[in-house]
């Protein structure tokens, strides 16, 4: 089985599109409100999940044939936690303003559905490579969808990208006015659920009957 | 009549099937069917049918909305005109025709813009969709701009009316498929994107001349409106700074939003709505009821700036209470229910009104909050309807 065999791939890809964990499987949605405000810790949290999905994944791939299943939660729990109290760190360390515009959210990634599910739906199952190659597919796919939203959350809500001011002043002389509801969380709601309904309108295969 | 009758029969062949102008199809039918009683008849089973059909109920509608419509425009008049030093601020001993002119020409934009904007979107949507247009808009269109401070953009208001047909009406399904009021979406879509231009004391009163008309207010011009005055604890105060009579209030000569000021012309129109049976009385009503019974217990709460009685005559009390709680879609449909649906607002109103200094106003809020609560009302009436017969059956066996 080569490294990147059909099966791989689909393990790559389908989180992104068709199996994306926001929009078709609504999961981690409380931190895609909260983060999405503006751009740039839109992005941190997005790399932050990716990176503990992927770890996460591995471990517990590693390890699944020595969990007792009675305690797999726990075991699984204890991961996550350490990798979160980990990457905290270095984001403290190395990008304090982001880490404090992120605040509680980072701790919150333990509590992400996204990655109790797919701990126990693909990592213990699966060899780590798979493993791997799933965390990073979902946090990717997570990730993808906060920075769409949130690019659009910074750009009609503060005229900006990433903190740079985009919309020039003439606009705001000729009575142009940012957006104040981009800013509060229901905004997010909104994107998001604009993203599902192109989505589906795209793919006719996601479309309940 | 017959001319426009054998005009529209001559267009026709045009905007059926194969013809040059079918991609405008739903845009004739709508216009057909509005001016004329469509000839079609159902082809199976019993239906029973009256006269009245919802687009003669929106018309009912728009027609008792008119007369808080043309006070509003002369009001937007006179206020510019008191602003500027140009009108007594007793209005009865100023009336002058110009006044509603200036009004007139201020608000025809907006209308334009509401109806443009908000009918383009449910032509093109029936288009696509490949379904019969729907009348909905009708009624949204009049009303959206009159709930909107004079000084609100035309491009904020365009924004504003998109988003509320796409996002509070057509992804529910279309005409009569919404729960909230779509109007009250835009008022709030307006009102949580763009606060500046909704709230604040620069906004109410119109401060530029048009066409030589009305005259342009000093610069950095602000009059906030009476319940905002309330809110600080002063008297309410009229565009010149002079305290506001009864008078005032009943008859609208105050800022604020364009439709909502006139009381007088607000009951015109609930006289019409009742006389035709088109609104509930039991939701306008209890709407007054609720909003009095928690008056009461707000007595000692409730700033002492004006008798507490005026917050019924202030701000869109009225206006929501006859034209937007009473909307048939989204209010409570079983008859009981419509009680508590309507006590729900006059007393929410009041609540918010009272315990949020940040809102001096609490219709809009009230109004949304309810026509979210409103199934779950009717839901509770029904069954606990179902519950009285059941044991009413089980007594007599």
């Amino acid at each position: 089985m080569g490294l990147f065999s059909k099966k791989n791939k689909e393990a790559l890809n389908t989180p992104l599109f068709k199996e994306n964990p926001v929009t078709v499987q609504v999961l981690g949605i409380c931190s895609a409100l909260a983060v999405t405000s503006k751009l740039e810790p839109a992005i941190v949290m997005g790399l932050s999940v990716t990176i503990i999905v992927a770890m996460a994944n591995v471990i517990i791939s590693l390890i699944r044939n020595t969990i007792p299943m009675r305690i797999r939660i726990i075991v699984q729990l204890v991961v996550v936690a350490a990798l979160v109290t980990l990457v905290s760190e270095v984001l403290k360390a190395f990008a304090y303003d982001v880490s404090v515009q992120l605040s509680v959210y980072i701790g919150l990634i333990i509590t992400n559905c996204i990655l109790m599910g797919r701990l126990e739906a693909f990592a213990m199952q699966n060899k780590p490579w798979p493993s791997f190659l799933d965390g990073i597919g979902n946090g990717l796919g997570y990730a993808m969808i906060l920075v769409i939203v949130a690019f659009f959350r910074e750009f009609f809500g503060s005229g900006a990208l990433l903190g740079i001011q985009i919309i020039p002043q003439s606009f705001y002389d000729a009575g142009y006015i940012n957006n104040g509801l981009m800013l509060m969380t229901p905004a997010a709601f909104i994107l998001i659920a604009c993203i599902v309904w192109f989505q589906r309108a795209k793919d006719k295969s996601l479309q309940e009957k | 009549m017959k001319f426009l009758r054998n005009y529209l029969n001559k267009v026709k062949p045009n905007f059926e099937e194969g013809g040059k102008l079918h991609a405008f199809r739903s845009l004739f039918d709508g216009f057909e069917t509005f001016l004329f009683v469509p000839d079609e008849t159902s082809k199976s089973g019993v239906n029973i049918h009256d006269a009245i059909d919802s687009k003669r109920i929106m018309s009912l509608v728009v027609i008792a909305l008119m007369p808080a419509l043309l006070v509003g425009m002369y009001n937007i008049g006179l206020q510019n005109a008191i602003a500027n030093g140009a009108a007594a601020t007793t209005p009865f001993d100023s009336f002058d025709f110009s006044y509603f002119v200036y009004g007139l020409l201020v608000m025809l934009p907006k209308i334009a813009v509401s109806y443009i904007v908000g009918l383009g979107i449910e032509f093109t949507v029936a288009q696509w969709k490949n379904e019969e247009i729907h009348e909905g808009f009708l009624v949204s269109g009049i009303i959206i701009p009159m709930i909107v401070p004079v000084g609100c953009p035309l491009w904020i208001l365009a924004l504003a009316t998109a988003f509320a047909v796409i996002f509070a009406k057509e992804v529910f399904g279309g005409t009569g498929m919404n729960i909230v009021n779509v109007a009250l979406i835009a008022r709030a879509f307006i009102f949580f994107a763009y606060p500046s231009v909704i709230s604040g004391d620069s906004v109410w009163v119109a401060t530029e001349s048009i066409f030589g008309l009305g005259a342009n207010a000093v610069d950095g011009y602000t009059c906030a409106t009476a319940l905002q005055h309330v809110a600080n604890d002063i008297a309410p105060m009229g565009a010149a700074g002079a305290e506001l009579g009864v008078c005032d209030m009943l008859f609208g000569f105050m800022p604020g939003s364009i439709g909502e000021t006139s009381v007088v012309a607000i009951a015109i129109g609930a006289a019409i709505l009742l006389l035709t049976g088109v609104a509930s009385w039991k939701t306008m009503l209890s709407v007054f009821v609720g909003g009095i019974a928690m008056l009461f217990v707000f007595a000692d709460k409730l700033p002492e700036a004006m008798p507490l009685w005026h917050h019924l005559l202030l701000g869109g009390f009225c206006f929501g209470a006859v034209f937007m709680a009473t909307d048939p879609v989204t209010s409570a449909r079983t008859e009981c229910g419509k009680y508590i649906y309507g006590f729900g607002i006059g007393a929410m109103t009041i609540l918010i009104r009272v315990l949020n200094p940040g809102y001096p106003e609490g219709m809009m809020l009230a109004i949304l909050l309810m026509n979210v609560t409103a199934p779950f009302i009717d839901y509770c009436v029904v069954q606990s309807n179902v519950k009285a017969r059941a044991k009413r059956l089980t007594k007599k066996n």
